[in-house]
């Protein structure tokens, strides 16, 4: 039977000869089948999966190809496969077929990656609970009657209930590393411009980012250092050198200052046993002579305003290409004209939430209104960016937690607003564009999973890592 | 009443400008005019999802030498801005553009207008893409896109309001035409659409200060239309003034068969573009040096050479002006006048039979089978008194051109050696004068002015090569015997 811990471990097996990539493939798809009331995959790429197995089987003479030979790893809806539908969890996208690989998905194929099929998510990567796909809502493996999280909510399912090794997602405000906290798994979000996103369906372009979910660091670490670097056509990509992330891994004994802080852990959203295993914890870093120190972070009610305002700006550019009129789905039933055709069109074939952004996001670019809203949420980004900055002169890590609560029921936010304000934790990052994990150390009484959530500075992936290397095997050696 | 003299028109321009670039303004599509619809489109032309753009720093590069080349100050941070609005041959339902800081801020433009220079103001030139064509008049039930051109990248080129007459503003668009042309900015083709121009044109009383209401007037894709559009309007407007009726804020559009312009929409029903800057491509910044390099590589501007031509040459203003029209020709003159040293008759010669030529074959300088140095050679025939200009510029040049020989060969084979042999010159005349002799009577009586006539008959009979200063001799003395 066919067991997987990290991927060395699986290339060791293959090498020893007592696994296959057929065997691990086979693995999957079967989990997949079994679990498809969870509804993690859109689509499952089961015969293709299968024939680059053998093909790689077959081709490999005793040594492994590439960095992730015969690795099965699921894909959010959202990251184009050249040849293969992508839809976004949007009706709009009826029947679109990618003609091309977003340059992650190129560099998996490249290092021997077999992708298995494409995850769940909210439309268009805009929700927190996965309850805005256009297929329903992916449940969560640990408690069938709670949300996954979002927007990656498939992806995150497809890692914890083993149904890939690793899975892709994207993470504009958190829809890595809250639904990774939702569910107990490892969820990266690199910093902005670490992993191209050419190929990566937009929502809001100086937020996206694509994040990896794991079971492990190790795993996480190979994958990023496959899927990052310079890329052509992409120009807010980081042309510098990607580091060898799986090498660097060290679980040496260095002392690290963290920091945490005081507006975040006194927030009243923040449920109290989350809170209390944090600081639990805190104290054995400090036990173990890390320095963890508290500082104020005023500007905390205003980064979820800030957030909404500047991601909806550029997701109702971002969604504008959706018009009937190249591609995806088109009303012509009872459209009379071009404007009735665009406004059926649209109408029918986004989702609710999608629309309320659309909305959003053209009120805040409006005429009159864009200095109010556009203009000052870009300067409160600005400052933001500079006092993290600051921060970082001083600290090498800030703790936070990734969600106030651990994963809710379906249908238990009906406020779209208090729907917003559980990310809270997470829309930090991706204001100042800098590297989050989400690290499944910790079990709530509910016997949910939940997360701590270490931030570093940009560029400092390496470090995050290791840190990250290094809390999760003090946990496990506990 | 003469409306003219009372009213007053205030015109800007804008002027869209396709840059001769390989590759679009954000991709590596192909820009070739006129190939099969839909076939210079790659997945990121056609906005599929997921797709980003990256900028052609050629498009860059051209931009700012259009920019020195106008004296415009050159932004050193840049970046671009989304322009939304829906439209079906606008594949992202955003034109990325530039808005609060364009690439070269001011500049001016020397024109001249009926022999005088003026200085034609700039207010901006930014880069943007093209949207593609929407093509309404092919199939009874649908608009059919092509998407060719979306995404070619254009400057443009805004004036600030400060021409006040159709001849200004031709005048104006006909020297950007030619300097993009000098510095290889573009094509410049208007028939092609590598040139288009929209006009923002009000009308006040003489004297006022403050601007009328102002029409935009679309697609103005000539020079010809241009210039009836914008006179269409101020008669227009200089009516509706004086009937005291009020002037709405319009689009309009020229219709080339009435020359008449008509509304396209009202103020009122424009778009709320919600310009912001575009998340997509990264800031970038132009560097001192990167801009002084390009100054350095830049080729003299056509008011530099006229200046040169002016001073050092000694040409006069009118002179300077034609032949810097057209950078080959420019090159040309200057090639020809380094072997004959004579800049007024070089001058003489190329703005006229050689351009004389150009109008007959429809071509360019660069077609014309005409090398400088033959150019030369006839021009110092001429000088030398072994052809006569009139053969010469109508007899040897275009064969010339068109058997690719030397002048001198051109002159032997058809025997055009100007004749001075007087025996022969008065063979000539004899001949002529006994063709008409009622008219040389008429010529001792006194009508002196039919000397023309008898010179005239002596050259159509040598064929032009009778030297005219010795006929002209001779007759006189031969009449007056």
């Amino acid at each position: 039977m066919f067991r997987f811990t990290t991927i060395k471990d699986y290339h060791n097996a293959l090498l020893n000869g007592t696994t296959t990539c057929v065997d691990a493939v086979r693995f999957y798809t079967q989990s997949i089948k079994d679990q498809q009331h969870l509804n993690a995959f859109l689509e499952v790429f089961e015969e293709e999966a299968l024939a680059q197995a053998l093909a790689l089987d077959n081709q490999r003479n005793g040594s492994i190809q590439g960095k992730l030979h015969g690795v099965v790893v699921a894909l959010k809806d959202v990251i184009c496969y050249k040849g293969h539908k992508v839809s976004a969890a949007s009706r709009i996208l009826d029947n679109f077929t990618s003609i091309y690989n977003a340059t992650a998905v190129e560099k998996l194929l490249a290092e021997g990656a077999i992708i298995i099929g494409r995850n769940n998510c909210d439309e268009f990567a805009m929700g927190s609970s996965n309850e805005n796909s256009a297929f329903g809502a992916v449940k969560n493996a640990a408690d069938e009657t709670k949300v996954p999280g979002g927007s990656s909510g498939g992806s995150a399912v497809a890692v914890q209930a083993n149904m890939c090794m690793v899975s892709l997602g994207s993470d504009t405000g958190g829809s890595v590393r809250q639904p990774a906290d939702f569910c107990g798994v490892v969820g990266l979000k690199p910093g902005y411009g670490r992993i191209s996103r050419y190929g990566l369906i937009a929502y809001a372009s100086s937020f996206d980012q694509i994040g990896i979910f794991g079971n492990n660091i190790e795993d996480v670490a190979l994958t990023l250092e496959v899927i990052a670097g310079a890329d052509e056509y992409d120009s807010t990509v980081s042309t510098d050198a990607v580091p060898e992330f799986s090498e660097l891994l060290k679980t040496e004994d260095k002392k690290y200052r963290f920091c945490y802080f005081r507006q975040a852990f006194e927030n009243a959203s923040l449920d109290v046993e989350i809170r209390t295993q944090i600081e639990v914890f805190m104290k054995t870093l400090t036990d173990a002579e890390h320095s963890v120190e508290i500082v104020d972070f005023e500007l905390l009610d205003f980064i979820v305003p800030v957030y909404y305002v500047l991601t909806t700006a550029e997701a109702s550019s971002n969604l504008s290409r959706y018009d009937g009129v190249r591609f995806g789905y088109r009303n012509t039933a009872n459209s009379a004209d071009l404007s009735d055709m665009y406004t059926n069109t649209r109408s029918e074939a986004f989702g609710k939430e999608v629309k309320r952004r659309i909305m959003l996001g053209n009120f805040v670019l409006s005429a009159g209104y864009f200095d109010a809203y556009f203009t000052k949420a870009q300067q409160v980004r600005q400052l933001l960016i500079n006092q993290t900055d600051q921060l970082f002169n001083n600290y090498d890590f800030i703790i936070l937690p990734t969600s106030p609560t651990t994963a809710f029921s379906f249908g238990a936010h009906k406020d779209p607003v208090e729907m917003f304000l559980a990310d809270i934790y997470t829309v930090y990052a991706n204001l100042v564009g800098i590297p989050a994990i989400s690290l499944p150390l910790f079990r709530h009484q509910n016997n949910m999973p939940f997360s701590l959530q270490l931030l570093a500075s940009r560029d400092s992936e390496v470090s995050l890592l290791c840190v990250s290397q290094n809390l999760l095997h003090q946990k496990r050696d506990r | 009443m003469n409306s003219n003299l009372e009213f007053e028109a205030v015109i800007g321009l804008e002027i869209h400008v396709q840059l001769s670039t390989e590759s679009k303004l954000f991709c590596g599509d192909r820009t070739l005019f006129g190939e099969p619809a839909n076939t210079q489109v790659s997945s990121i032309s056609l906005a599929h999802p997921g797709t980003l753009p990256r900028t052609n720093n050629k498009a860059v590069e051209l931009a700012v030498r259009m920019g020195l080349a106008c004296h415009s100050s050159i932004s050193e941070k840049n970046f671009f801005a989304r322009k939304n609005y829906f439209y079906p041959d606008l594949p992202k339902g955003y034109q990325v553009s530039q808005h609060t800081i364009p690439i070269c801020n001011g500049g001016t433009v020397r024109i001249m207008v009926n022999g005088i220079e003026k200085e034609v103001i700039l207010n901006r030139i930014h880069l943007e893409e093209d949207a593609g064509k929407s093509i309404h008049d092919v199939d009874e039930t649908f608009s059919l896109i092509d998407l060719n051109r979306a995404g070619t990248a254009l400057i443009e080129i805004v004036t600030e309001p400060c021409i006040h007459t159709s001849e200004e503003a031709c005048a104006y668009v006909t020297t950007v035409r030619k300097l993009v042309r000098w510095l290889n900015v573009s094509d410049g083709d208007m028939e092609k659409g590598n040139l288009r121009c929209d006009a923002n044109i009000s009308v006040r009383r003489k004297g006022e200060k403050q601007l009328g209401t102002k029409v935009e007037v679309k697609n103005l894709n000539s020079i010809r239309n241009l210039r009836k559009a914008i006179d269409f309007e101020i008669s227009r407007m200089s009516s509706m003034l004086e009937n005291d009726e009020k002037i709405i804020q319009q689009t309009r559009s020229f219709d080339a068969v009435t020359d008449t312009t008509f509304a396209l929409r009202d103020k009122e029903e424009a778009n709320d573009y919600r310009y912001f800057p575009d998340p997509d491509i990264a800031p970038f910044v132009l560097s001192g040096k990167y801009i002084n390099d390009i100054s350095i590589s830049m080729p003299e501007l056509p008011e530099q050479l006229q200046s040169r031509l002016q001073q050092d040459h000694g040409l006069s203003l009118y002179d300077a002006h034609q032949i810097t029209e057209d950078k080959d020709i420019a090159r040309f003159f200057l090639d020809v006048n380094d072997i004959v040293s004579n800049p007024k008759s070089v001058a003489n010669w190329i703005n006229g039979p050689v351009k004389q030529q150009l109008n007959d074959r429809g071509c360019s300088i660069e077609d014309l089978k005409l090398s400088p140095s033959d150019l030369a050679a006839l021009i110092l025939l001429v000088e030398d008194g072994k052809v006569s200009f009139s053969s010469a510029s109508s007899q040897v040049l275009p064969k010339v051109i068109n058997s690719g020989n030397p002048p001198i060969e051109i002159i032997q084979q058809y025997d055009l050696l100007k004749v001075s042999d007087e025996a022969e010159l008065i063979n000539w005349i004899n001949i002529a004068l006994n063709k008409m002799p009622e008219k040389v009577i008429e010529y001792r009586k006194g009508k002196r002015g039919l000397i023309g006539l008898f010179v005239g008959e002596v050259k159509k009979l040598s064929k032009g090569k009778a030297d005219p200063k010795l006929v002209n001799e001779i007759l006189e003395r031969k009449l007056n015997e």
